[in-house]
């Protein structure tokens, strides 16, 4: 931890916009607010509606439950993508929802699952690396480009949600919010308050893709090759 | 690699490009769905106008106060267990990031896509000491085992063909399988994975940082980028030291623009923002997390009237829309940043005298202007950069000084401009077909290889005006 070259290197911007180095700088007021104005006063479930459109355009496969259903509904996922090998997220809202239990039960029934638990420290990514599915909690979801925002932290590793070949999020409704606007003042709000920002926020929209093989869409690359959302109704 | 690639003169380069016609037929195909893309994304999104003049007021109020957001964000880099590194020159940047790879002892750099580390030339200086470098970025892999330079800012091997591919990956990794573009991505994925999990450094550029929590965030598809800060111990983020922005906020905005203007795409598949080194509690993610910020000749623009070229979010907006890029093709500006934006920020970046000829490969028919999300008036600095080369820099060529010497003479002499555009005709009669002229003279040449030059009229302009005044008399 250090900061080398500082103090020249900004003295010398000051000199070249031709002032003395600034210590206070105001916030600005742009004259247009565009980004507000998107899906303004939307309800939930037309978000919701956003959503599974922008799906179809992110190659991902879109599911729609509640809380009582949502184990035989990530059990038909699992079942759909032939996958048994599966990581998931740890953290409260597991036994909230009741996931935990589902867990318990799939294991029983055969399925090879890894809870991220950082006392196993490297043991956690090799599996990611080996599991045929990766199964998060959405923190925040942005209807507009269908993209589920993590704060990844102890719970949720980075590798669960980019080293398996299937992405899978669940993802409350509550967690819908119009586009990356809001989830952005969230965080600049949090900042301001003092509270840190995860070491990693990840955007994540959809599998992974490239088009830098002659500008063919390629679905799949160093990311997930599959991705489904369940919209979890009731909470 | 640095900034200029390859040592053939600019006249041999557009030649090279204009012969190439599997790449002119790439470009052409690719820049219309780039086009179509980032249409189709500015209107689905509405208020385009808008958005644009919101972009480039954040741009500009952050070039304004560049040195108080770069302080405040290394302050933030630091509290989160971050090194920051602040480099005038690329030897500096480099040799910084080489002393990290020895004191590691490191036998592997795995890379994302990073035009400023293309710029400063790392790879070079880190294989010199030892190190396998491996470029992660699908392009950017293809054009490292093939030893090619990139064509383009956001797809960099827009020049290659998938036999092309084929061919590279069977030679340089023993390949075996079709050339169908998924079958060879699906190639890349198991080959970079092993690399992924075995390097010791990751290295990545920096799409913006973010002043205010000192995150650098980087915009991405495939995922390689986040496979280079999940896993290896060590991150190293080069930025150049504009690619930053005051809030989160601010950010959202540039994204926005950025994923449409650039494909088309309302985000792309990862946004990731990263700050400092991984928590206490944490598994993945970095122990240890450097950010170089590097001037590189960027400061020189500051304070300029040049300055809004440093509000460029990397997008290629303009590279798409460059009808002069689209016939020639990204190599031949001899600059690892081709196309508008290119001609532009090259000759700040790197002097005039090695690319004195890139302000003129340009029709100055404005799309690059009207096409850029943050709103560069980027032909104008075209021609503001012609002014300065002939006035100041007095490197116009010496026959192109003759000629101008004649013409002024000639344009200036009623009888011999008189005399000349009756004798037009007359003179060009050899070489004109059905009104036409397919093979010019002399000076004509040039013009006549690409495309017909129709043949000076029958009657001359002023005879026609006499004439219609005469008529409008009556």
């Amino acid at each position: 931890m250090a900061i080398h070259n500082r103090e020249a290197f900004l003295d010398n911007l000051a000199g070249q916009l031709g002032r003395s180095r600034k210590i206070k700088v105001e916030s600005p007021h742009y004259s247009v607010h565009p980004q507000e104005r998107v899906f303004q006063g939307a309800t939930q479930d037309e978000l919701v509606e956003k959503l599974e459109d922008q799906c179809k355009v992110i190659h991902t496969s879109f599911m729609r439950t509640d809380l009582e259903r949502l184990g035989e509904t990530l059990r038909s996922v699992l079942l759909n993508y032939d996958v048994t090998k599966v990581v998931g997220a740890s953290g409260p809202r597991n036994d909230e929802t009741g996931l935990s239990n589902v867990y318990t039960e799939l294991q029983a029934e055969g399925y090879d699952i890894h809870i991220w638990d950082k006392n196993k420290g490297q043991e956690n990514i090799t599996f990611a690396e080996q599991a045929g599915a990766g199964i998060v909690f959405s923190d925040l979801t942005l209807a507009e480009s269908g993209t589920v925002a993590l704060f990844n932290d102890r719970y949720n590793g980075r590798s669960i949600s980019l080293l398996p070949e299937t992405f899978i999020a669940i993802i409350p409704k509550s967690t819908l919010v119009p586009r990356m606007t809001q989830a952005s003042q969230l965080i600049h709000e949090e900042e301001k308050k003092g509270n840190p920002i995860s070491s990693c926020v990840s955007f994540v929209t959809g599998p992974s893709n490239s088009a830098d093989i002659e500008m063919n869409l390629i679905v799949g690359v160093h990311g997930p090759v599959k991705a489904t959302y369940i919209i979890v109704d009731d909470i | 690699m640095s900034i200029k690639i390859g040592h053939k003169p600019y006249a041999e380069r557009i030649q090279d490009g204009l012969n190439n016609s599997f790449m002119r037929k790439a470009v052409s195909s690719a820049q219309g769905r780039f086009r179509s893309g980032r249409l189709k994304a500015a209107e689905e999104l509405g208020d385009w106008e808008d958005w644009r003049t919101l972009g480039e007021e954040i741009r500009s109020h952050t070039m304004e106060n560049l040195d108080y957001y770069l302080h405040q964000l290394s302050e933030q880099v630091e509290k989160r267990g971050g090194t920051v590194f602040f480099a005038e020159t690329a030897k500096e940047a480099n040799e910084y990031i080489q002393e990290i790879a020895k004191k590691k002892q490191a036998k592997k750099v795995v890379k994302s896509k990073s035009m400023v580390t293309e710029e400063i030339g790392l790879n070079e200086t880190l294989e010199k000491s030892g190190c396998e470098v491996v470029e992660s970025d699908l392009g950017e892999w293809i054009l490292q085992l093939d030893e090619d330079p990139p064509s383009h800012i956001v797809t960099p091997a827009l020049h290659k063909n998938k036999e092309q591919i084929r061919e590279t990956f069977r030679k340089k990794k023993g390949y075996t399988g079709s050339d169908d573009p998924v079958e060879l991505a699906a190639f890349a994925r198991e080959q970079l994975r092993q690399d992924f999990l075995e390097a010791d450094i990751g290295v990545t550029g920096c799409n913006f940082a973010v002043a205010e929590s000192g995150a650098i965030t980087l915009v991405t598809n495939e995922g390689n980028a986040r496979m280079v800060t999940s896993l290896p111990d060590t991150q190293i983020s080069v930025m150049g030291m504009e690619r930053i922005v005051p809030t989160w906020e601010d950010l959202e905005v540039v994204v926005s623009l950025l994923t449409r203007a650039a494909v088309g795409q309302k985000l792309t598949s990862y946004i990731t923002a990263l700050t400092g080194t991984r928590l206490e509690d944490e598994v993945d993610g970095p122990e240890d997390f450097h950010l170089v910020i590097v001037d590189n000749g960027r400061s020189k623009i500051l304070g300029t009237e040049f300055q809004s070229a440093l509000h460029c979010i990397r997008c290629a907006a303009c590279i798409n829309a460059c009808p002069v890029y689209r016939h020639v093709g990204g190599h031949s500006y001899g600059s690892i940043y081709p196309g508008p934006i290119g001609a532009v920020l090259t000759p700040l970046l790197d002097g005039y005298e090695d690319h004195k000829d890139l302000p003129y490969a340009s029709t100055l028919c404005a799309a690059c202007t009207e096409a850029c999300p943050v709103k560069i008036p980027l032909h104008e600095h075209l021609i503001r950069h012609r002014e300065i080369i002939v006035e100041q820099e007095k490197m116009t060529t010496t026959s192109e000084k003759i000629m101008m010497k004649g013409f002024a003479k000639w344009a200036s002499t009623p009888a011999a401009y008189k005399l000349s555009t009756k004798m037009a005709r007359t003179t060009l009669k050899p070489w004109t077909k059905d009104d036409y002229i397919e093979k010019g003279p002399g000076p004509m040449k040039g013009w006549t290889e690409q495309r017909d030059f129709p043949a000076p009229s029958k009657e001359r302009f002023r005879d026609w005006y006499q004439k219609r005044e005469q008529r409008s008399d009556h």
